[in-house]
């Protein structure tokens, strides 16, 4: 069977086009030429069709010819923090055009809130940024008591109360978003380890809430319970032993030089941009803006403790990762100055119109019965007004804008979701990038699809 | 430091307020949509409102006009907040109502003002590509608004029981 | 009164089968995150060979539907259901993959079982990761016996005649489900 000379078959397949330049580096010999024996001195001069290299360019660096492609990312894909989908424009490994469409999450949160009571609305509001419950439902509280204008009538314990448990959710957050990208870029053991002390703060908050996850602890007016009597001494274990495990988790990473290359001035974006783009939270501070909620609009009793806000400079993954891993040691700091200095004390604000009464009162008293009656049919009675209040989130600038108009149930309830507005920049991050550098920055980015699309 | 910059916005624009209060401790001017481009760029320009905190709308069923688009703003410098609200009427089975767009003064309005077109049908003149976000495209209706039931599905895609 | 269905050979298929389950998460909500947790070290899935989650249809065979399915995302499950190769096992893991919890409005499918047949609905909003793994061993349990939908619908039984539908992606063209 006779082999024809070499062909554009092979380097056709090669770039999927027939035109473009000849390039083939060895022919094969045919039967005679083996026969012969000439198929060895053939095989050690390199081959080429009659006609190559003459009136063409043959430098070899010359690129090929190549399409862009059209690549569908999600929106079921293996990054564990959201369901979204990115349509990619990729030429070979480099991102040209990113179309990120979030939605597939979409609850529609904001059209319950018009059909439920305001403290009904707390279960929808933990399931916002589901890894930082608590902040969702101490952000929505406190909302409510701006309409009400009671903010400065919260008991001083249910306030500290407040802040020691948005804490916890604070590092569960990012607990969650280090080891979730940790794994994502390949660094499995990291992940277990969070996942690990993970498993302690939400052990700790069972015990405080009765569930794992989605506590729907606060109230307007205070909290649902008391902390438990061994809450401090427990809490002190758990913070004790989540420090050896974070140094161990930074022994593993920070100096690992997979992680690293991956992550070090990846994404990166410019204290400007990031501020025109509607950037809050530990992404705008690894840009270099100090910008915390915490710090610049004291709410609770924040203003109370001594506590650092971690600056990057650079704005890229790395800085992320770092601000989020030095954030979760201030919020350890906060957790025990709180645990210091909490006052004893009613743990809500103690107004039949307001909070329900206790038990023994409602299955007592007739007026016990009643309020507990009025209170679960028609709910907190808010005048017509607007408020919105903003509060630290796990992301950044949580914001719950709140329109009441009279009856038990908000009006409207629209909540401003950190990671809804950082993901409109995602295309900004990854176009003229890698495919594979999508991965951290999602990661880094922490979009949550509860809370992106609420 | 929020009630010095409402009242140097009232001073600059005089004819361009509606209305202003301070309810909650939220310092607010209700403009005139005519004015809007004009206001938003003498607040980031002189005032320093440069970050966009937040963008939404309400529906005011049976009031006319019957939304209100709410921007809630912030100066990254003093930390002054501010929430201009601009008051869009809706003619019953007419045009969508239209807002000038933003993006162009902050970037972040971006996928904000898509959010609204999606879910209560403001339109936002300017915009650079306005489509749902949200929802899917072949989504009819506009859900946010006070007159779409909260269980109306228009499913993609069941199960077909019939063979069983 | 649980009738074998199986033969000898079926036994030691299923046997086989059901202790080495390649999971695929399609993750969506709150439930990841008890996912994660089931999946980590304390609550290790590993000891039900259930460990590794492959992140494509064509290598697993069970379905881990977690967290709520919304209109939009639907069709994205349908199609993973199929491309998943045969004998394929669905979990609704949480309420809202079982009946779609206590969400009820316009865009939050009122369980999975709407779109794709289930086997295991584990309620639970999120599930402990105890609830998930008894789940997963009566999942486990209903592969031995045979009375998974997969077998079900090999063996004929009524159960198992149906598929789904999907409609045609035109707008005006949907039905209108109040």
């Amino acid at each position: 069977m006779a082999h024809s000379p070499p062909s554009n078959s092979g380097q056709a397949a090669r770039t999927g086009t027939s035109t473009g330049p000849q390039k083939m580096v060895f022919g094969m010999p045919t039967p005679d030429e083996i026969v012969s024996g000439a198929a060895r001195e053939l095989r050690s001069r390199p081959q080429f069709p009659p006609g190559f290299g003459e009136g063409q360019d043959a430098d070899d660096d010359a690129p090929l010819p190549t399409e862009p492609m059209t690549i569908n990312m999600g929106p079921s894909h293996p990054a564990m923090h959201g369901t979204v989908r990115i349509i990619l424009t990729v030429d070979g490994e480099t991102v040209k055009e990113a179309d990120v469409q979030v939605g597939y999450l979409h609850r529609c949160f904001e059209k319950e809130a018009e059909y439920a009571t305001y403290t009904q609305v707390f279960p929808y509001t933990d399931r916002l940024n589901y890894v930082s419950p608590l902040l969702n439902n101490v952000g929505f509280a406190m909302a409510a008591e701006k309409l009400l204008g009671i903010s400065d009538k919260i008991p001083e314990r249910a306030q500290f109360i407040r802040v020691i448990v948005g804490e916890i959710s604070r590092i569960t957050d990012h607990l969650t978003c280090v080891g979730a990208s940790g794994m994502e870029v390949g660094a499995f053991t990291p992940f277990l380890w969070m996942i690990k002390c993970r498993e302690w703060l939400w052990e700790l908050l069972e015990e405080l809430t009765g569930a794992r996850l989605t506590h729907s602890y606060v109230r307007i007016g205070g909290v649902a319970a008391d902390l438990t009597d061994n809450f401090s001494a427990r809490l002190r274990e758990v913070l004790a032993k989540c420090r050896e495990a974070m140094v161990d988790v930074e022994k593993l990473i920070v100096k690992n030089r997979i992680f690293r290359d991956r992550m070090d001035g990846v994404a990166v974006i410019s204290a400007e941009e990031a501020i025109a783009y509607g950037w809050t939270g530990p992404c705008l501070r690894s840009t270099g803006v100090p910008y915390d909620v915490r710090k610049d609009h004291p709410y609770l009793v924040y203003d109370r403790f001594d506590f650092d806000v971690p600056v990057g400079s650079t704005g890229d993954n790395y800085d992320r990762f770092a601000v989020r891993m030095e954030e979760i040691r201030q919020s350890m700091r906060i957790l025990e100055q709180a645990m210091e200095q909490i006052p004893a004390g009613p743990f809500k604000l103690d107004d039949p119109r307001i909070s329900m009464p206790p038990k023994s009162q409602v299955y007592n008293t007739i007026e016990g019965m009643i309020g507990h009656f009025k209170q679960i049919v028609d709910g907190v009675k808010i005048p017509p007004s607007e408020a919105y209040s903003y509060t630290e989130g796990g992301n950044g600038e949580l914001g719950f804008y709140l329109v009441s108009d009279g009856t038990g149930r908000p009006y409207r309830c629209h909540v401003r979701a950190p990671c809804f507005i950082l993901m409109q920049s995602v295309p900004k991050l990854i176009i003229g990038s890698g495919v594979a550098d999508i991965i951290p920055t999602f990661g880094m980015i922490n979009m949550i699809g509860g809370e992106c699309d609420r | 430091m929020s009630k010095a910059d409402l009242d140097k916005l009232v001073a600059q624009f005089p004819s361009a307020i509606v209305s202003t209060h301070s309810k909650c401790g939220d310092d607010t001017a209700v403009i005139r949509s005519e004015n809007l481009l004009d206001v938003m760029r003498w607040l980031k320009g002189s005032l320093g409102f440069d970050f966009l905190v937040d963008l939404t709308a309400v529906d005011y069923l049976g009031r006319d006009p019957r939304f209100e688009v709410v921007y809630h703003l912030r100066s990254m410098q003093s930390g002054s907040r501010l929430r201009v609200k601009v008051q869009v009427a809706c003619v019953e089975d007419g045009p969508n109502p239209t807002v000038d767009s933003v993006v162009a003064i902050w970037p972040a309005a971006n996928w904000q003002e898509r959010e609204v077109w999606d879910m209560f049908g403001i339109k936002f003149a300017g915009h650079p590509d306005l489509r749902r976000v949200l929802m899917y495209e072949e989504f009819i209706g506009h859900p946010l608004r006070k007159d779409y039931p909260k269980e109306k599905r228009q499913p993609l895609i069941r199960r077909d029981y019939s063979m069983e | 009164m649980a009738e074998n269905y199986t033969t000898t050979l079926e036994s030691a298929l299923n046997w086989a089968r059901k202790y080495s389950l390649f999971s695929y998460p399609f993750v969506t909500a709150c439930c990841g995150m008890e996912y994660m947790a089931t999946a980590a070290s304390k609550y290790d899935i590993a000891r039900f060979g259930a460990e590794f989650p492959r992140f494509s249809p064509r290598q697993a065979d069970l379905l881990f539907v977690v967290g709520t399915i919304t209109e939009k995302q639907a069709p994205a499950l349908h199609r993973i259901w199929v491309q998943m190769a045969e004998p394929k096992y669905v979990v609704a893991f949480g309420v809202c993959a079982s009946t779609g919890g206590f969400y009820q409005n316009y865009n939050t499918v009122p369980g999975c079982d709407q779109i794709v047949p289930v086997d295991v609905y584990i309620p639970g909003c999120p599930p402990r990761p105890e609830q998930v793994l008894d789940g997963l061993i009566l999942l486990q349990k209903k592969i031995q016996d045979g009375t998974t939908w997969v077998q079900r619908r090999d063996r004929g039984e009524k159960h198992g005649g149906e598929w789904v539908t999907p409609r045609a992606r035109q707008p005006g063209h949907l039905p209108i489900i109040s």
